[in-house]
């Protein structure tokens, strides 16, 4: 009894603390986080509509039942799965460096995985129906159905990443040392489940035959290498930011390594492009339709053939930029760069993948689509969302691991004004 | 300081107030139809009294929108029965009366959107399965044109569906006599069906459904044809709440050049048997391996 | 004859007799509607019983002048199929004579495989009910105007409404 009292009386005391240092920051960061919360109610606000109206309010309809939604979704599993860029050099090589970050990492998966979790919800026609999808009170369709499989390995992840990091700050703020025993095992099980997710992600498009763009082997591989691009360039972009603004120190070492082991993935994906470019133009069924409607445009209709282009070349460039050493090791070319995949990445992975799957639909007709402003709205709110609450997050875990934020000495600094 | 203090603590008294509050508006704004139906459960799932009180409470509200009196059948599919479909595409003209008879017999949303279930392509003479070259929004004077041929696809009731396979929440599902239906109930409109299915069988309600009440169809399957609500999937279910009775569907009986064929191929004289067995019938994307039980064949 | 030839004979007319192609169609197998007679038109031997028979080809001037026969007209004119000496009757071409309830027998003379699918119920509109004995059948001419049979184009109904695009969708 006594020990779950103190226990309970700690982690409401824990929870207390992080709660004041939550709300007390420097103007920046007031100002940022005001910032987001007014692009959150931005976005409710026109969810809200969506909601009244129905999906009609968007510009999705029969033909291209997924659209700016989806696309989202499909980039942000990608970004989560990319925290296994930080976990394997941290925990598997012991990289010191990345070790002292990779709690931030695993703090953007968790964040990532909130994100494409909305995303999801947004997409729902019935949300108030959600419940069907919970195993034994729902009936949730396992193991047949991918989503099922989605919903589960999501949820999974994002406990994973939220138990991880806060189970080990926890730790840190009482000076108590981790019990490794209990908590390397969920470790190392994230990094296969990092894997697992992204995959579930790519085979619930894998497995359509009626949509020959997506029925493809290639996918699953595709999207974890374009996720190892991708992810661990925003934090890249990130660390750079939160080691200007709070007092964590990143060694350029650690991005340097991340952005390598990067490059490398980067060759992957464009590799497997032109692989599936050969097949395409090499073959030339009738089935190359959706891809010439990306790549060239199709009867007229052209308007994805800029976007894609771009990103494209957006890819090619980062690449070079990334795989010389010289700008590689170079911060202002590095961020070039960064900048450069995350875009290309989101174009090909995002509207350039979901919507060319439905173009042409499977009775030969062509739907160009273009998300409306209540969409983008939305969108915008949702990533508003989970970048607000990675600050949160972060203005927790910067104090704990810089250790200004601990038990003995917050108490010491601040017990006159608790009160 | 004492009174940044006090600020401090109030704000945060006040914004979890806020919180709770505007969480458990929505639950209290809820009218007492809306938890009721929060809480219906899997149509399979519910005992005979619970179908029973089920059926009546929709005939009410029902009744109560449309100002019809409806009869809401539940009725089981027939023992030894397999529905098939036979279509002649030597005859069709491409009139698309018989997607206007199902629109009207099985109360589609007329308009934002307009849902038809059966959708009629015009092809060119010479090429018949690429569908890339298909023309849906042709609108001539007079039907057939020369050069072209006419070619209605609907849901194809698959036995290997993939609509079935991919749905998260098994809203949809297959029935012993072969129908593929919907609990448009259980839907949660996450639109996985559409993008699986790779004959355009299903459709959205993207709204709620504008359906004039004086054109209501009240004899309607619960399974089948009944007003649906906004963010569910529909599509055609070979008219279950006809069939199940011996009726032709909507579409069968529409159709002025005696294009298409029902019945139960399971029974050895039935006319979708005789169509199998003496003329040269074909399926679409049979290489998709979905086994569908609509047969196009030709005369001539 | 020689008696093997009678017996060869014997057994190919038993054959013949035995052969289910040659049983007629009665309109006990298949119950129809009544035939779609214009108004006041039937029975035809009201007028023609008290006329006299004239059986040389021509246009028709004084009577029936608005049917013009675009059905193998170059072949056949009106009294080739009705039956010049009862019009209530149809002529089939064996000589037999058919009433108008079972004029399925004389467009499946030269209409063979159609009649086959009709016999089967394959052929035609489907309407009502399939199950048990509640089948219908109608006759050829309530679809098909025996003397004009070919279909006129119909309107169609509207094209379904296009997706809210900016470019047309094709």
């Amino acid at each position: 009894m006594e020990p779950l009292r103190d226990t309970l009386r700690e982690t409401w005391r824990f929870f207390r603390e992080t709660v004041v240092l939550v709300l007390k920051g420097s103007r920046a960061y007031y100002a940022w986080c005001l910032f987001l919360i007014a692009i959150v109610f931005v976005g409710l606000f026109f969810y809200l509509e969506q909601h009244e109206l129905g999906l009609i309010a968007t510009n999705m309809n029969d033909q291209v039942s997924w659209g700016l939604y989806i696309a989202n979704f499909t980039y942000l599993v990608g970004m989560a799965a990319a925290a296994v860029l930080l976990v394997v050099p941290a925990y598997v090589y012991q990289f010191k460096p990345i070790k002292e970050i990779v709690i931030l990492g695993e703090l953007f998966a968790a964040s990532s995985i909130i994100m494409a979790i909305l995303f999801v919800m947004v997409d729902l026609g019935r949300l108030d129906r959600f419940w069907h999808m919970i195993p034994a009170v729902g009936s949730m369709n396992f193991p047949q159905s991918l989503l099922a499989w989605d919903v589960i390995v999501l949820n999974g992840y994002l406990f994973l990443n939220l138990l991880i990091p806060v189970y080990l700050l926890v730790k840190y703020y009482y000076q108590k040392p981790p019990n490794w025993k209990f908590i390397l095992p969920f470790i190392l099980i994230a990094i296969p489940w990092a894997v697992g997710i992204h995959t579930v992600t790519a085979f619930l498009y894998n497995g359509l035959a009626a949509r020959p763009f997506w029925n493809a082997s290639i996918l699953a591989p595709r999207f974890l290498a374009s996720a190892l691009c991708s992810g661990p360039a925003i934090m890249i972009i990130i660390f750079q930011v939160i080691r200007k603004v709070s007092d964590i120190e990143i060694e350029d070492r650690a991005l340097f390594k991340i952005a390598e082991i990067m490059a490398y993935a980067m060759f992957l994906n464009l590799f497997l492009l032109t692989a599936e470019m050969f097949k395409e133009y090499y073959s030339n069924t009738v089935h190359i339709e959706s891809f010439k409607y990306l790549y060239e445009g199709l009867h007229g209709h052209a308007q994805l053939v800029p976007l894609i282009w771009t990103g494209t070349a957006m890819n090619v460039v980062a690449f070079f930029l990334f795989l010389v050493p010289a700008t590689r090791h170079r911060i202002s070319t590095l961020n070039l760069g960064c900048i450069l995949i995350i875009m290309g990445v989101w174009i090909e992975k995002g509207p350039g993948f979901v919507i060319p799957g439905f173009v042409p639909d499977p009775l030969g007709e062509i739907y160009e689509y273009v998300p409306d402003v209540l969409e983008f709205m939305v969108a915008f709110g949702i990533w508003a969302t989970g970048f607000l609450i990675f600050t949160l997050l972060l203005k927790v875990a910067i104090p704990i691991i810089t250790g200004k934020f601990r038990y003995s000495k917050f108490e010491r600094e601040t017990t006159p004004s608790i009160h | 300081m004492r009174n940044k203090k006090i600020t401090r603590r109030e704000l945060l008294r006040n914004l979890s107030l806020a919180t709770l509050a505007g969480v458990s508006f929505p639950l209290l704004s809820c009218t007492k139809e809306e938890k009721e139906d929060f809480l219906q459960k899997h149509f399979r799932e519910m005992t005979a009294d619970e179908k029973k009180r089920l059926i009546a409470k929709w005939e009410l509200r029902y009744q109560q929108k449309y100002g019809k009196k409806f009869t809401i059948s539940t009725k089981e599919a027939l023992p030894n029965t397999l529905w098939g479909y036979g279509l002649d595409l030597s005859r069709c003209i491409g009139c698309r009366r018989c997607v206007y008879a199902c629109a009207n017999e099985n109360n589609n949303s007329r308009q934002n959107p307009q849902l038809h279930w059966i959708r009629v392509i015009r092809l060119k003479k010479g090429t018949l399965i690429n569908l890339e070259n298909s023309e849906h929004y042709y609108d001539p004077e007079q039907v057939p044109e020369p050069g072209f041929i006419y070619m209605p696809i609907q849901c194809q009731h698959c036995e290997n569906p993939p609509c079935v396979k991919v749905c998260p929440v098994h809203a949809t599902w297959k029935e012993p006599d072969g129908l593929v239906v919907v609990d448009y109930n259980w839907c949660i409109g996450c639109r996985y069906c559409i993008a699986a299915c790779p004959y355009k069988g299903r459709v959205f309600n993207w709204a709620e459904p504008k359906l004039p009440a004086e054109e209501v169809n009240p004899e309607v399957h619960y399974l089948g044809n009944r007003p649906r609500m906004k963010c569910a999937v529909d599509k055609c279910t070979f008219c279950i709440q006809r069939i199940r009775e011996g009726r032709y569907p909507a579409c069968v009986e529409a159709c002025p050049t005696g294009t298409r064929k029902f019945g139960n191929l399971l029974d050895p004289k039935s006319e979708i048997r005789y169509v199998i067995e003496n003329k040269r019938v074909l399926r679409l994307k049979e290489d998709l391996n979905t086994e569908p039980k609509f047969y196009y064949f030709f005369e001539a | 004859m020689a008696r093997l030839d009678r017996v060869i004979l014997l057994f190919f007319i038993l054959l013949g007799a035995g052969d289910p192609a040659l049983a007629k169609e009665t309109s006990q197998e298949f119950p129809v509607p009544p035939p779609p007679f214009s108004e006041g038109m039937f029975p035809c031997s009201d007028c023609h019983a008290s006329m006299e028979v004239n059986p040389k080809r021509r246009e028709l001037k004084e009577a029936h002048e608005d049917i013009v026969l675009h059905h193998g007209e170059t072949m056949r004119w009106c009294l080739d199929c009705h039956y010049a000496k009862n019009r209530d009757q149809l002529r089939l071409y064996n000589g037999e004579l058919i009433g108008y309830d079972q004029s399925y027998r004389l467009c499946g003379e030269c209409h063979g495989n159609v009649f086959n699918d009709w016999k089967a119920g394959i052929h035609g509109k489907r309407s009502g009910y399939f199950t048990g004995g509640k089948r219908t059948y109608l006759l050829c001419a309530h679809c098909h105007n025996p003397h004009d049979p070919k279909f006129k184009p119909l309107k169609p109904e509207p094209s379904p409404h296009r997706p809210r695009d900016k470019q047309h969708a094709k």
